[in-house]
């Protein structure tokens, strides 16, 4: 699962109301290399929770130095936008699970999978 | 099609897909071309800017097949499977995207404008099963369709290939999706042919779209009148005056068409096709 994906992910478990972000809990995480695309990066860039992607990142050891705050004018700054390619699509968690925040419900993540199926009592 | 031969009627979709029928998806080289055959016109229905690479979502995703299509195009796609046995097919194919385990009934777990488009080829019929006593087909409809209505940003699109088994089927997965406040409606591929025949829903999310026009309609729109002509004369087949409908060039044109999709071995059109053959005596 890449750090993309999991900016995306929220619980879907009955009655909650904000499972967002999910706490990741990694055994296992690898750096794949991808093709590098600064249009579709900045164009992902006001989409991303950028809070939840710096702890996530920082979570599993791969911060890359990326700043707290998002930096203004990010389109034009090439260096900045490949750092956050990396996080955003290098970075893998492939053993691991993700927890939700309010229900502590977890998510087994194996082969790089999440599993988000529900019991029947959570729909 | 008969209805003991729908993969749906058989078992749950978790099920169906096991090891043996996941293969099929990875060797099968007939299968693995429709499938991607499919994918490139779903795409094409989705109308995405040009040259601009979109984060997009396939549900029903399978082996990854037709996430294959979409990088191919440059695109970035997350897929969504519920069976554990496609999911490992595309995870030994290395496909591009990131998956996820899902049940599409219990709605897409992704927060709110996160996709530009999403596509699914082959997998809307299977919500519409009860494969437990606890699954309403409705409301599992209705659920997954609202939670993908928020996923997709203002002004997205949904394209769904799918196997309608009959008009109430189709009516209650449309009626579904517009309660979910989508837009859009069918697109129809080749309405004459009943193999080539492919259905697609179209959806618009926020913004209202023209729906695009299907394939190979052309035919069919020229002579259908918006009203049914009445008269009180009967018709006696057998009395007719003329050649019977089947043997026109027209007919006859369409029919070498349809057989040469088929891929067999048909004449080239000439200006002596479905001309008669002069009398001997």
């Amino acid at each position: 699962m890449k750090l993309l994906t999991h900016n995306m992910l929220t619980s879907h478990v009955k009655g909650v109301t904000k499972g967002y972000p999910l706490l990741i809990k990694a055994t296992e995480v690898k750096v794949n290399e991808v093709e590098f695309n600064s249009q579709f990066v900045s164009r992902m860039i006001p989409k991303l929770e950028w809070s939840a992607l710096v702890q996530a990142a920082e979570g599993l050891g791969h911060l890359e130095d990326l700043p707290a705050e998002l930096v203004a004018d990010y389109e034009n700054n090439e260096e900045f936008l490949k750092k956050v390619h990396k996080v955003l699509l290098e970075v893998e968690v492939v053993e691991g699970s993700l927890q939700c925040p309010e229900s502590g419900r977890e998510f087994p993540i194996s082969r790089g999978v999440p599993n988000m199926l529900l019991n029947e009592d959570e729909v | 099609m008969a209805s003991g031969r729908r993969p749906e009627h058989m078992a749950p979709p978790e099920m169906f897909y096991n090891q043996e029928e996941a293969k099929k998806y990875s060797q099968n080289s007939r299968m693995m071309e429709i499938q991607s055959q499919m994918s490139e016109r779903a795409v094409e229905l989705l109308n995405l800017p040009e040259g601009q690479p979109c984060f997009l979502l396939d549900v029903g995703c399978g082996s990854g097949l037709s996430g294959d299509f979409l990088s191919e195009e440059g695109h970035v796609w997350v897929g969504v499977d519920i069976s554990t046995a496609m999911l490992d097919v595309a995870l030994d194919r290395e496909v591009e995207g990131d998956l996820v385990l899902g049940d599409m009934g219990q709605g897409m777990p992704f927060k709110a404008g996160t996709f530009d488009g999403c596509i699914s080829i082959s997998a809307l019929q299977w919500l519409c099963n009860a494969d437990k006593k606890s699954h309403s087909p409705p409301r599992r409809l209705h659920v997954f369709f609202s939670s993908l209505y928020s996923s997709l940003s203002r002004g997205g699109r949904a394209v769904f290939q799918l196997y309608p088994e009959n008009s109430e089927q189709l009516e209650l997965i449309t009626s579904q999706a517009m309660r979910a406040g989508f837009s859009g409606g069918m697109v129809v591929d080749y309405p004459n042919s009943s193999k080539a025949k492919k259905f697609f829903l179209c959806l618009f999310a926020g913004a209202s779209g023209v729906l695009p026009k299907g394939l190979g309609g052309e035919a069919s729109d020229r002579n259908v009148p918006d009203t049914v002509q009445f008269s009180g004369q009967r018709t006696r087949f057998k009395n007719l005056k003329g050649r019977s409908l089947k043997k026109g060039k027209d007919w006859i044109l369409d029919k070498k068409e349809r057989r040469r999709r088929q891929g067999r071995e048909v004449r080239a059109d000439t200006k002596y096709t479905a001309r008669q053959r002069r009398p001997r005596f």
